[in-house]
């Protein structure tokens, strides 16, 4: 499995805090790979890194092998072949079908309308496509979230905290999708989640970040079950005190 | 009592009657507000739009500027606008041919301009500044352009951004200090609504000059159904 963003001495600052130090990543192709650790432990600053929302301090992120630089347009178009659905769904006072083809538009694209009805069916929303996108639920708003990043068809999904603060039955959908996408595009999905049980039915590895350092990157199995080092132990053991 | 009642029904008589000197009033003080509008609104929203999506040296000192602008008495602009047209003053002074000339509907347009520029991108950057932050992230993270970024934002601001353009009209149309001392109030020349009310006024001729305010609000009326038409067919179709 070849890596698809490889991360070199990454680290972000803000002033004299350092809020996020990377040694050394390698996310591979195909995989779904989870991000735990406390708040603040620089999970979603590692998300905007990866969906090259933010330049590192230092360091080098390639994608792909291409690196990413301070070039706009290059920029905007590794960009283009990722996407993040963020915690809380930000979504544009329009329909629910203009939202989910609102990235396709910026794109010039218009999306085939049987894999939008597809996909809109796949989180459940086929019925209220026409209904203005700010009257839904917080589930069926996330679930628009992540329907706007299916149809774009990315290289990359990342994920920061999809399903936190919502129901069984839209968590359930979600990670369902989630998992399909990764099975039948074998698209790369990074998982930034507090739920220790979702990262442990999903990923494939599971990566623990400690105030902006990576602890240790493992197979799930090995993560959550014999863990090398003994403050992941304590961290999956539910000890540590943040 | 008998000024004020016939103040309401005499607008109507007014237009109705087809009376071609309050014809020409009308339409001049349409002309002239109207223009001042688009040019405000054509650099206002921009401005506005820049100075909320931006951050550069020196943009504390800008928005001050035109926080300050929205605040500004239109007498008083209508007098700096007087003393730089006025023959010594240092644009009349040059005498160059696109330099509006004192007590014509053209340095009426440039004082009005003025005047609504800043309440239009005051309130346009107020807007802007409204929306939620997380949906620049949200929008750059779905592959937005920087100028994807600033249109998709304008957009969602759009309601406050309409009234920011019908703060600039109602800003404009309804002032009387500033066109009164560029224009002159010179009948079938720069005389308009507001300044022909204030000339009724003082002949004593109180229902005209009410009749005229009656016009003049049922212009702003009109003119504000029509901008939020226009925003309803250009921002939802």
């Amino acid at each position: 499995m070849s890596d698809l963003y490889t991360l070199q001495g990454v680290t972000v600052r803000y002033g004299a805090h350092t809020v996020l130090a990377v040694d050394k990543l390698a996310i591979r192709r195909g995989e779904i790979l989870s991000v735990v650790g406390p708040s603040g432990a620089g999970k979603s600053t590692l998300l905007r890194l990866l969906n090259f929302l933010q330049p590192p301090t230092s360091g080098a992120i390639h994608f792909d092998g291409i690196p990413f630089s301070a070039d706009r347009a290059a920029t905007l178009e590794m960009r283009r072949r990722v996407t993040t659905v963020f915690q809380r769904p930000v979504l544009l006072r329009r329909s629910v079908e203009a939202n989910i083809t609102y990235g396709l538009r910026l794109r010039g694209q218009r999306g085939e309308a049987a894999a939008l009805h597809a996909t809109l069916a796949s989180v459940g929303l086929a019925e209220l496509a026409q209904q203005p996108a700010r009257t839904l639920s917080s589930g069926e708003a996330q679930r628009v979230a992540l329907a706007r990043a299916l149809v774009l068809r990315p290289e990359a999904l990342l994920l920061d905290e999809p399903t936190a603060n919502l129901d069984p039955y839209n968590v359930g959908l979600i990670e369902q999708n989630i998992a399909r996408l990764n099975q039948e595009q074998q698209t790369t999905i990074v998982l930034v989640t507090h739920n220790l049980h979702q990262a442990r039915r999903l990923a494939h590895r599971v990566l623990l970040l400690l105030d902006g350092h990576p602890v240790e990157t493992a197979a799930t199995q090995t993560f959550f079950e014999c863990p090398h080092d003994p403050r992941t132990a304590a961290f999956v053991r539910g000890d540590m005190v943040y | 009592m008998a000024n004020f009642l016939e103040g309401f029904y005499q607008p109507f008589q007014l237009l109705l009657g087809g009376d071609p000197q309050l014809a020409a009033i009308v339409l001049l003080s349409l002309r002239v507000s109207g223009i001042a509008l688009a040019i405000s609104a054509v650099i206002g929203i921009p401005l506005g739009a820049l100075l909320g999506l931006t951050r550069f040296y020196g943009r504390p000192l800008v928005v001050a500027l035109v926080y300050t602008g929205m605040a500004f008495p239109p007498v008083v602009i209508g007098l700096f606008v007087y003393l730089l047209l006025s023959r010594s003053g240092p644009l009349g002074a040059l005498a160059l041919g696109w330099i509006p000339r004192l007590f014509t509907p053209e340095a009426m347009i440039l004082a009005q301009v003025i005047i609504a520029l800043p309440l239009v991108a005051g309130f346009t950057l107020a807007a802007v500044q409204g929306v939620d932050p997380a949906l620049r992230l949200q929008i750059q993270a779905l592959g937005a352009s920087r100028w994807q970024t600033a249109g998709a934002i304008l957009e969602e601001a759009r309601v406050g951004v309409v009234a920011a353009v019908v703060a600039g009209f109602g800003g404009i149309l309804s002032e009387v200090g500033a066109v009164m001392l560029v224009g002159g109030n010179i009948a079938g020349q720069t005389r308009v609504l507001t300044t022909a009310i204030v000339l009724e006024t003082n002949k004593g001729n109180f229902a005209l000059a009410l009749a005229l305010g009656g016009v003049l609000l049922g212009i702003a009326f009109a003119a504000n159904l029509l901008i939020l038409r226009l925003e309803g067919r250009s921002w939802h179709s």
